[in-house]
């Protein structure tokens, strides 16, 4: 048999496409009445990669994550989720994605297995793969001796791990996760981290809402800021701290009383090597190059402060500068 | 061919709205106690007490001769289609509103590939055998009760059965537009209550003065109680049945069915895909 004709031609094998994104998102935009709660956003997650939306709550973050999960209409502009459009191909996109809600909305009355089984079922798998999954997934999720528990018996972080196990098990290509570590005690979270840093070198992209810079620091390759629906800023957590904020940071408290009047007296100095300052109600933080530099500026003016601090500048750092205010309350 | 088997084949047991079935399924394993107790214990308290107590009074008061049967073969046979709509109001109900609010269960189906056309047609589906059986069992003890006979009795569960789905449909619907239980509440006790004890279930509509006559002809449980008569019961002349033909009845139910099921659709859409 010729095949010498064909073998120049690509095969046109789905399969063999790969997709360079797996989110395109131009001019987003997302409408409850008069409120905007995404406005515009423009944002692209490349296949394989940890992106996260970091922001403060009622920032657009959830908003952002059920249009790209398909259960939210777009109002506007123009959204693509793994090649397709949610507004027509929201069912086959559904049916390789996996989504991790906010609230663990698992179903308390049935068990751990059954959670799994149930959702192996709405993927319309057959019950011999499912049950196999279901081996590996407890596995994962480190419960399998509670495989047969009912799902209220489980402490907050095993919740947490079954409703991501239960978000696998279509062996999705891409995995949203809404505040994953929200309530959970920081043994719990660095548990999770754990599973998630492994999903990630497993190939699966990784889309995630956070509001602990230390959560986007430890599990994004790259992330935007969103403030009040649109997006400040993107890149990598490292390329954000040092495009937005000096290396090192200086916090300087003064007292409640006297906090005010010497921040004002800082800011007035204008050394030089100060790149700004955020002036708080209790400390002052200091953008510097060189902060023993600029302590021993502070004494030689006569500003003693009561206590301070000399730190690496962070994500929650480029927050402040960028929109004033602090991430967590 | 198993080395590109696809796990994901469109086969009818992999269609979501299996799939939403078959979890009903796994999730009654839990409660079927519960429900032998609520859907079966009712009606058959009501055969007992209305069939067989009120029963003896009515027909040695002529009772039986003007509708042609025992009182407790009348109340048996509209029983048969007025328990398929209290099982059919509540499964459109509580378990709707429990999975849009209480147990979220709904939120978690829709990041799948189930749509919300999906989940009811799969609730209706449940809905479907789990009224059957109770049918069943409702057909059973009233033939042991010696008020219905065997074959009539297996028959009128389809018009019954029908009537079931059709009030589930609807209340599926009102429910998927309601923010808290206290509608469903007034719903049962303003709408289903009235039509339990006011659409020929007990004793025939004519003997209604005309104006709530008319109001009755208008309600669905009427049609259904009447539809599941004449086939239960076949034979029955007025009084004891309209003069109404099947035909009628049968078509209210299945438009009832068809608009309640496009607009349950359609409110479980827009309260899950905000």
């Amino acid at each position: 048999m010729a095949t010498s004709d064909l073998d120049s031609v690509p095969a046109p094998d789905a399969d063999a496409r790969q997709l360079a994104n797996a989110v395109v998102a131009r001019g987003l935009t997302k409408r409850f009445g008069d409120l905007v709660a995404v406005d515009h956003v423009d944002v692209e997650v490349r296949a394989g990669e940890a992106f996260a939306f970091l922001g403060a709550n009622g920032a657009g973050k959830t908003s952002t994550m059920k249009m790209i999960s398909t259960v939210s209409p777009v109002s506007d502009g123009r959204l693509e989720v793994l090649g397709m459009d949610p507004a027509t191909q929201g069912q086959a996109i559904r049916a390789r994605l996996g989504v991790v809600p906010q609230d663990d909305n698992l179903d308390l009355e049935l068990t751990v297995r059954e959670n799994l089984l149930v959702y192996g079922l709405y993927h319309g798998l057959p019950r011999r793969v499912i049950h196999e999954r279901i081996d590996e997934l407890l596995q994962f999720a480190q419960l399998t001796e509670k495989a047969d528990a009912p799902v209220d018996a489980l402490s907050g972080g095993m919740k947490r791990r079954l409703t991501i196990a239960r978000a696998l098990v279509n062996e999705p290509d891409m995995v949203l996760l809404d505040e994953p570590t929200t309530g959970l005690d920081p043994q719990a979270r660095h548990v999770l981290w754990d599973r998630l840093h492994e999903l990630r070198s497993r190939g699966v992209t990784l889309l995630l809402t956070t509001h602990y810079m230390d959560e986007a620091e430890q599990l994004a390759d790259r992330l935007v800021v969103m403030d009040a629906g649109r997006i400040i800023a993107l890149g990598s957590p490292a390329d954000l701290i040092a495009e937005h904020v000096t290396r090192e940071v200086l916090e300087v408290r003064f007292g409640s009383a006297a906090q005010a009047s010497a921040s004002e007296r800082l800011v007035a100095l204008d050394l030089p090597e100060v790149d700004s300052v955020e002036r708080l109600a209790e400390r002052a933080i200091v953008y510097t190059n060189d902060a023993e530099a600029t302590l021993d500026h502070l004494t030689a003016h006569d500003l003693h402060p009561r206590g301070h601090l000399t730190r690496r500048a962070t994500l929650e750092d480029v927050f402040l500068r960028l929109t004033g205010r602090q991430l967590v309350d | 061919m198993a080395a590109v088997e696809s796990p994901t084949r469109p086969t009818l047991a992999a269609h979501p709205a299996v799939a939403v079935l078959r979890a009903e399924v796994i999730a009654f394993r839990r409660n079927w106690r519960g429900w032998v107790m609520s859907s079966l214990g009712n009606p058959i308290a009501f055969l007992a007490a209305m069939g067989i107590g009120l029963g003896s009074l009515v027909d040695q008061g002529g009772g039986d001769a003007t509708l042609e049967v025992g009182y407790v073969t009348f109340v048996a046979s509209g029983l048969l289609a007025a328990s398929a709509m209290q099982n059919g109001f509540g499964e459109g109900a509580w378990p709707v509103m429990a999975g849009l609010k209480w147990r979220r269960n709904y939120e978690a189906m829709m990041v799948t590939p189930v749509r919300p056309r999906d989940l009811l047609a799969g609730r209706l589906l449940w809905g479907t055998l789990n009224f059957t059986a109770n049918l069943v069992a409702f057909a059973v003890i009233a033939v042991a009760f010696g008020a219905l006979e065997p074959v009539p009795a297996l028959l009128g569960i389809a018009p019954a059965l029908l009537t079931g789905v059709a009030f589930q449909a609807a209340a599926t619907g009102y429910t998927a537009g309601l923010a808290g239980d206290s509608g469903l509440t007034n719903a049962y006790r303003f709408g289903v209550m009235p039509l339990f004890l006011f659409s020929g279930t007990f004793f025939p509509i004519a003997q209604l003065p005309a104006f709530l006559q008319a109001v009755a002809v208008a309600t669905p449980l009427y049609h259904g109680v009447e539809l599941t008569r004449k086939v239960a019961l076949p034979g029955l002349t007025p009084p004891g049945v309209s003069a109404t033909p099947m035909w009628v009845h049968a078509t209210y139910l299945v438009v009832m069915l068809v608009v309640g099921s496009w607009w349950a659709a359609r409110r479980l859409e827009a309260r899950l895909y905000a």
